[in-house]
């Protein structure tokens, strides 16, 4: 990402470009990795619904992964998941281990 | 509309709050936002009063907003969006525009509660179609955990420090909900993250409702809440069953309260994980759950009253 100068901003500051901080990867703010156990997922889409960066993967209706670009590893789908008879289906891992 | 109310139904639409926008890890409100987006059947314009969300999903030139948005000022999301709602009802009678348009303004605890309250209350009070959203994190977390109005009773912030003087604040919050209510407007809701399919009913039928609407979500907030970044959504289900945050609306006047947990929990299930009201677990401070507890039995029972669900 390239910061622009001040000549290159919009007079009032306008964003004419929507969704435009996809730019900025939040990935880098990560201390612990949520994995995902896919035979422990019981496709309830929690961690789609809960998750605050937008940063799970849905494919026609079903969780295929984690977006590590944007992911900051706050655990709320570690948390949340119900997993399989009590297995659950995102771990959280610390990072560079 | 005959789709179902589901997540695998909701996660084909696409999220209108984009990745990459700089909130804390873990915080509550962008998962708020999303739900909220994604509950809208129509094209949204969205303004934002100054606070958390605001500075962090338009950051200079990078916006995480999918949608026309709009930041004026601390003090007037909703008199801005009141505007901008005016221009559309001008646009639409002069043929301009055929769209049909739904108008939701956004704002923290400080910009409704306090500083944009008098806006807020100008707009309703006008009658503006417009939905107000208060994502409720109980303090002013953007500039560094300063109390607001919506700062609970007993809560520890930088400007009301539990010490040798002061226990936290003093003084219970303010009844927003009620308050907006009392300006008879058509529809006052509460709603919490945990409970998502509450969540998007409520935005789903606010939208629908001409006239000017308000709903107050429970957004849980780890650096200031002193709890850990994966618990938001814990923390707001434990303020749903304890009863601290009723989920409740009230439709032209008549109250419904909308979830009643099984088994009504002890308020300190809902404290104990927070750091902010870690001292009030002190010994010589037990009176203070105690007070805390009954403000909440005495909400919680005028609800029920008020639903006639008693």
């Amino acid at each position: 990402m390239k910061l622009k100068g001040w000549k290159d901003v919009n007079p009032g500051a306008v964003c004419t470009e929507a969704g435009s901080a996809l730019k900025f990867k939040t990935g880098s703010w990560r201390a612990y990795r949520p994995k995902w156990v896919e035979e422990n997922c019981i496709q309830c889409l929690f961690c789609w619904a809960y998750c605050p960066d937008m940063a799970v993967f849905v494919k026609d209706g079903k969780m295929t992964g984690f977006n590590y670009d944007y992911c900051k590893g706050c655990g709320i789908c570690a948390l949340e998941c119900p997993g399989k008879k009590g297995n659950k289906a995102i771990v959280m891992e610390e990072e560079g281990k | 509309m005959a789709t179902p109310l589901t997540l695998k139904e909701l996660s084909k639409k696409e999220v209108l709050l984009t990745s990459g926008h700089r909130m804390c890890s873990g915080c509550g409100a962008p998962i708020i936002v999303k739900m909220v987006l994604l509950a809208s059947e129509y094209p949204i314009v969205a303004a934002n009063a100054t606070g958390c969300l605001e500075v962090s999903t338009c950051i200079s030139d990078y916006t995480a907003w999918k949608i026309p948005w709009i930041h004026n000022a601390f003090e007037n999301a909703a008199a801005t969006l009141s505007g901008v709602e005016t221009m559309y009802r001008s646009l639409k009678k002069q043929g301009k525009i055929d769209k049909d348009i739904k108008f939701i303004a956004f704002g923290g605890d400080g910009g409704t509660y306090d500083i944009g309250f008098q806006s807020l209350s100008g707009a309703m009070e006008r009658g503006h179609d417009m939905l107000y959203i208060c994502y409720d994190n109980g303090a002013y977390m953007n500039t560094g955990i300063q109390r607001s109005s919506a700062t609970p009773y007993g809560a520890d912030t930088t400007t009301c420090p539990a010490g040798s003087v002061i226990q936290g604040k003093p003084q219970p919050r303010k009844n927003l909900t009620k308050i907006m209510a009392a300006h008879d407007i058509p529809y006052v809701a509460q709603a919490s993250p945990s409970n998502w399919s509450d969540l998007v009913k409520k935005v789903k039928k606010a939208l629908e409702i001409k006239g000017p609407k308000f709903m107050n979500i429970l957004s849980p907030c780890n650096r200031g809440w002193r709890s850990r970044t994966d618990d938001a959504i814990m923390l707001s289900r434990l303020g749903v069953e304890t009863c601290y945050w009723p989920l409740y609306e009230i439709e032209n006047g008549v109250t419904k309260v909308t979830f009643k947990p099984k088994e009504k929990k002890p308020l300190v299930d809902f404290l104990k994980p927070q750091g902010r009201f870690k001292h009030l677990f002190a010994p010589e401070n037990e009176n203070m759950l105690k007070n805390f507890q009954e403000m909440v039995d005495k909400e919680w029972g005028s609800l029920l009253k008020a639903s006639g669900t008693e």
